[in-house]
């Protein structure tokens, strides 16, 4: 699992620029996943009719619920915001060739971070937010550079170290919120509730938190394309020797790009404890880390694609309760959908690896000593 | 070729072992048995782990398949009542996924690391949606004593009266360690990770090697997680495999790729597991237990970050094979 | 040599998308004749013999091996019938033994097992036969170029090879081992084996072929033999037009050095020292050459002085400035420039733009970005210019590196790093893989940026371009400067010597210009 640079995870897309390519090419690799979402909704719906319920029913079910009333909205939107940016941060580590597998994690610590700069301090709000927002982002930074600095200076994987952290985060937050800071007074392992200053407000029916994952992916989106440290990211990721002749040093990228990717999903956390759930509690956040690994292959690494992915699945995962509470049908369908829909995107990727001719990295190996 | 210190914590640790069961034999015989049950799965993932990389394909999906193992495997026998047809309902599944990702990372050429998400992800869904509770095995493995040297002092219990998956496993670990070095294949499957053009111009098919490899260690996945559920735990849990697919990579690395290396990384794995918990168990150190929890976690990376530059990976390890 | 035809290909034809490799291709060759397949880069040589070993399938013609019509599954099947390799890039496990290279894939075996101590015993018989010697338990990464080529060449005859295919055999070795290893090239075609070598070194065409088939654009322009031909008309088959052999340049008048290194050292990968207490200047307005065997300590001394590498020094400045411990990106910012050995690997990035590569490592300077952001129009415009101003092939500035040819994408590489003005211009191999239309354009850049007062050192590999190029001429040998002489008085010989460690016959002069 070591190289001599980043595990150039492979996703298919070729120049970073986009107002480069031909344009089929652009409205092809739009297609490919729209086509794969229909399709793997059909498979879907033949597992749901062989647990004996109407495929169409379901899914009508499945986004009346999502998308039937402004109420369905509010909650799309508060369940897509974590998810945008856990995406963003898998995104962001595959730019740079690494594939972080560790966002849970990585959000988790945030989320407890974070909740207790809420509840543990008072400060006027426009002090208070952002201070616990970026406290919550930099224990996901912190977090992830863990997994950085091993990656870059001991070369060792950062898909095992990153889901070693997953495992010990949980331990460890399990600990903080039932001991030291856990909510006096009662049972549960939970934190106490953020201060009033330092919540996220929803604004009429749209939570503050979605327009923040917005803005920051919509920045992401530029930042990669028109930024010097951009370019280093993605030269980082395509060919790493070719960065260090580039004068780009490829450690520090590295950590630093683990780094970014950790504060991002450390946003995920933190705009969650303290826009949706106000405290922290533990099982709030299960399955967002992989979800946000779904979001960012489904949008190819793209960092405003990871919008519509992030609704998409955050679609889903509203509707999936009602769909339970309807039809029957176990809210993990969603899972099978999505994965099916993982497997259909993918495939078509290997027509476009083939066909691409590949940076060879083979050296030429008969004449050195 | 083994390192120097690998043989030095080797005779410490024995050391450790002998001196503690003069002192308490009782304990120590079941801090060895405990660490051994945790090692027998990983081993058989680090396998399964093992068996790819040599042939140049880099498998994180090891996870998806013992999940998916456990799974039929424990539904098969449940369902049809027989302990053995559960255990090759696991296999079959191991199989078929083993099949499933060859397709995806040597037929296709996909990207290996988003194949084996692919696999997990895939893994985690199905296992979860066709979760049924309630259902229970028909029997428990039988345990196999085996005479005479399970009278053996220390080594019988521990060793030598177990299940049968952990004598398979024994035995799968030192069949892959001849084949690896010994045989044609092993050697052939050496040259395809290491230098695939050298094994192709050689007359070597490395598609065909890898394929037909990466689909027979998804059954030793397939072993591994039936015996999970089958013989460990003796129940299914949504996401019981617990990242063990992760933890056994990392035993690979520190078994340097070797078979018998990674039985003995497994087993020091699992020791350090079993005196944790025993130590917390006679609350000889007060640590809150998420703290032990965590403890094989934290030891990975570690042993992982100090391994780092001492073991060298297979040369081709994760790159597809393209013919210029 | 006797008149029995052991290979006979007619009307052999190879497609690839967008190009054909191959057109109605036809070759006769006879038991222990030597036959030279000469061309430049491109001219379908290595794909005529991969046809011809089974890695490809012809779309058109016929192959004949031995009088027999064959087609071919595989290189399996090639060498059942006879046909062996031996690679230009070694296609070996450098972690294997010698023995356990030459057996793979036709192991002796009993059962399931390798009968290693017989697989040994059979190499060194084999060795032994054709005069050639090998450790067979030595691991082939310990050992040196030469010796690995022995285990390649090994590895073909273990098979019982009676058609053996060599592809550039001597890139890689000194004018003393390429002796040698004709002379034993001669000594295979007297004992009944026939030689088909490619290569595009007309000297050793000359040397040692019975005929010489020359190839451009993938069809055999011409069949002729040593008698009948001379290198003017052997250069003059491959590109179809007079070629200028040798390069045109004036004299050098150097200035002031910009390049001043004493006791330079610095370690290989594996950690043992590749350079040790180089010594070396290089002037403005001067072209100094490095010339040397591949493997030599020439990578290293450039990643060094590139910053790539850590080094020791007890003097390193370029321009007066100290360089000790300064990386790639502070070196280029001392105006230096450098063309890597491999321009796929380090020079550019294959799937970028072209635009992207043109400012590959000048992406961060103020004429391209500002505080961070990049200035995109700048980019471009620059990009025009430099295609344009450097001929390089493409439809847009827009089309990524990757779709471009050998030797335009080295123009890019040295458009780029021209571009900059540096005052140092380090060239590595710059004209490897790279078409003789565009070896020449590149010579001539090199000296144009020498004629406005840069300073340039160069490694290569290829003598004549040493020769040809340079002012002042450095031998490297064992990772060491061993000997220095002007450019205009070299001798080839003595050259040739001093690259395989041989002594200088001259005096030697001290190599502080």
């Amino acid at each position: 699992m070591s190289s001599d640079g980043p595990a150039q995870t492979d996703l298919g897309f070729t120049d970073p620029n986009p107002t480069l390519g031909p344009k089929y090419g652009r409205v092809k690799g739009v297609a490919i996943p729209i086509v794969s979402v229909f399709l793997a909704f059909a498979v879907g719906g033949i597992l749901i009719y062989f647990q004996g319920v109407n495929p169409l029913t379901a899914y009508r079910v499945l986004f009346e619920s999502a998308l039937g009333d402004s109420d369905g909205y509010l909650r799309v939107m508060q369940k897509s915001t974590p998810l945008i940016f856990t995406g963003l941060a898998v995104v962001v580590g595959l730019r740079v060739g690494l594939f972080n597998i560790g966002a849970q994690g990585q959000l988790t610590v945030a989320a407890i971070g974070a909740a207790w700069a809420g509840y543990n301090f008072d400060l006027p709000a426009i002090i208070h937010l952002p201070f616990a927002l970026g406290f919550g982002m930099l224990c996901g930074a912190a977090w992830a550079s863990i997994a950085g600095v091993l990656r870059a200076y001991r070369n060792v994987s950062e898909v095992i170290t990153t889901i070693m952290l997953n495992s010990i985060a949980i331990a460890l937050v399990d600990y903080l919120a039932s001991r030291p800071f856990k909510e006096p007074d009662q049972p549960l392992s939970r934190t106490p509730l953020v201060s009033d200053s330092a919540v996220f407000a929803t604004f009429g029916s749209i939570p503050s938190g979605f327009v923040i994952a917005l803005i920051v992916s919509l920045f992401f989106g530029w930042f990669l394309i028109r930024t010097t440290e951009g370019f280093r990211f993605n030269t980082v990721g395509l060919n790493p020797n070719a960065a260090r002749y580039a004068g780009i040093s490829v450690k520090r990228t590295v950590v630093l790009a683990m780094a970014v990717s950790g504060a991002l999903a450390g946003m995920g956390g933190a705009v969650e404890t303290m826009g949706v759930v106000g405290r922290f509690e533990p099982g709030f956040n299960a399955g967002l880390g992989f979800d946000g690994i779904t979001i960012a292959l489904l949008a190819r690494a793209n960092p405003i694609a990871t919008i519509p992915a992030a609704i998409l699945v955050g679609i889903l995962r509203t509707g999936a309760n009602s769909l339970q509470f309807e039809t029957g049908i176990e809210p993990e369908v969603v899972d099978v959908i999505l994965a099916l829909t993982l497997l259909f995107v993918a495939a078509p990727i290997v027509s476009r690896y083939i066909f691409r001719i590949n940076a060879k990295r083979k050296s030429k190996s008969g004449a050195k000593s | 070729m083994r390192a120097r210190w690998a043989w030095t914590l080797t005779v410490i640790i024995l050391v450790g072992i002998l001196f503690s069961y003069t002192q308490d034999e009782l304990r120590t015989t079941s801090v060895l048995s405990f660490s051994l049950r945790v090692a027998i799965p990983l081993i058989i993932a680090a396998m399964v782990g093992l068996v790819c990389e040599r042939s140049g394909v880099i498998n994180i999906g090891i996870e998806g398949q013992l999940l998916m193992s456990a799974f039929a495997g424990f539904f098969g026998a449940a369902l049809t009542g027989s302990l053995i047809l559960g255990t090759l309902f696991g296999i079959g599944t191991g199989l078929i996924m083993g099949a499933v990702f060859a397709t995806g990372a040597v037929a296709w050429k996909m990207d290996q690391i988003i194949s084996g998400t692919i696999i997990n992800i895939i893994a985690t869904g199905l296992t979860s949606f066709f979760y049924a509770q309630g259902k229970t095995l028909p029997a428990s493995t039988p345990v196999v004593a085996i005479p005479y040297l399970k009278d053996l002092p220390l080594v019988g219990p521990v060793l030598f009266n177990n299940g049968l998956f952990t004598y398979a496993a024994i035995i799968i670990v030192i069949f892959l360690q001849i084949m690896l070095f010994l045989t044609i294949w092993g050697m052939r499957t050496r040259a395809v990770g290491e230098n695939p053009s050298s094994a192709d111009t050689s007359g070597i098919n490395v598609q065909r090697t890898r394929f037909i490899n990466v689909t027979l260690a998804g059954g030793l996945a397939g072993v591994a997680g039936a015996y999970l559920s089958i013989e460990a735990a003796g129940t299914f849990e949504r996401g019981f495999t617990a990242g063990r697919g992760f933890t056994a990579l990392a035993i690979m690395i520190f078994g340097a790729w070797n078979p018998v290396g990674a039985f003995a990384a497994a087993l020091f794995f699992g020791l350090t597991q079993g005196v944790a918990s025993q130590l917390q168990a006679d609350e000889v150190i007060d640590i809150p237990p998420q703290f032990i929890n965590m403890l094989p976690f934290v030891l990975t990376i570690v042993l992982l970050a100090v391994v780092a530059g001492r073991v060298r990976p297979p040369a081709a390890v994760g790159k597809p094979y393209e013919k210029d | 040599m006797e008149d029995e035809l052991v290979l006979e290909v007619a009307g052999l034809t190879k497609r690839f998308p967008g190009v054909v490799a191959n057109e109605d291709v036809s070759l006769r060759v006879h038991k222990g004749e030597i036959v030279a397949l000469l061309g430049e880069n491109g001219a379908g040589k290595s794909t005529l013999v991969k046809m011809i070993y089974g890695l490809y399938r012809p779309d058109e013609g016929e192959i004949k091996i031995k009088g027999e019509t064959v087609r071919l599954s595989g290189p399996r099947e090639a060498i059942r019938r006879g046909v062996g390799m031996v690679h230009q890039h070694f296609q070996l496990v450098p972690v294997f033994t010698v023995a356990e290279n030459v057996i793979l894939g036709d192991e002796p075996r009993r059962l399931s097992f390798i009968e290693k101590r017989k697989a040994i015993k059979k190499v060194t018989a084999l060795a032994e036969k054709h005069g050639m010697a090998v450790d067979p338990k030595a691991l082939v990464r310990d050992l040196p170029v030469g010796a690995q080529q022995r285990v390649e060449i090994l590895k073909a005859l273990y098979r019982r090879a009676d058609i053996l295919i060599m592809d550039e055999p001597t890139a890689v070795l000194t004018p003393q081992e390429t002796d040698e290893l004709l002379n034993t090239m001669k000594g295979f075609a007297a004992n009944g084996v026939a030689v088909i070598f490619i290569t595009h070194k007309l000297r050793e065409v000359l040397a040692i072929a019975d005929k010489i088939e020359v190839l451009r654009s993938g069809k055999v322009v011409g069949t002729t033999t040593p008698a009948e031909a001379d290198q003017a008309k052997l250069a003059q088959m491959m590109v179809g037009r007079s070629v200028l052999l040798s390069v045109e340049k004036s004299a050098s008048s150097p200035k002031e050095i910009v390049l001043d290194v004493v006791g330079f050292s610095s370690d290989s990968d594996i950690g043992l020292p590749a350079i040790r207490n180089v010594d070396l200047t290089v002037r403005s307005g001067e072209i100094v050459g490095i010339a040397g065997v591949e493997g030599n300590g020439q990578r290293e001394l450039v990643e060094a002085l590139t910053g790539i590498r850590k080094s020791t020094a007890t003097k390193f400045t370029i321009n007066d400035e100290n360089a000790i411990g300064a990386g790639p990106h502070e070196i280029h910012g001392m105006h230096v420039g450098h063309v890597p050995e491999d321009r796929e690997k380090d020079g550019l990035v294959a799937q970028y733009s072209i635009a992207n590569n043109m400012v590959l490592n000048r992406f961060d300077e103020p004429e391209f970005s500002r505080r961070g952001i990049r200035n995109m129009d700048a980019v471009n415009s620059q990009a025009t210019k430099l295609v344009k101003d450097f001929d390089v092939r493409t439809p847009s500035i827009k089309t990524p590196a990757n779709s471009l040819s050998g030797g335009n994408k080295q123009k890019v590489v040295i458009a780029r790093e021209l571009s900059a003005n540096p005052s140092l211009l380090i060239a590595s191999q710059p004209t490897r893989g790279v078409d003789v239309g565009s070896i020449e354009f590149i010579h001539s850049q090199i000296i144009s940026a020498r004629d406005k007062g840069a300073a340039v050192l160069l490694v290569s590999a290829e003598l004549d371009e040493v020769l040809g190029l340079s002012d002042r001429i450095l031998v490297m040998y064992d990772g060491q400067i061993v000997a220095e002489l002007e450019g205009a008085s070299a001798d080839r010989a003595e050259i040739g010597r001093l690259m395989a460690g041989g002594h200088s016959e001259m005096a030697e002069e001290s190599s502080h210009g």
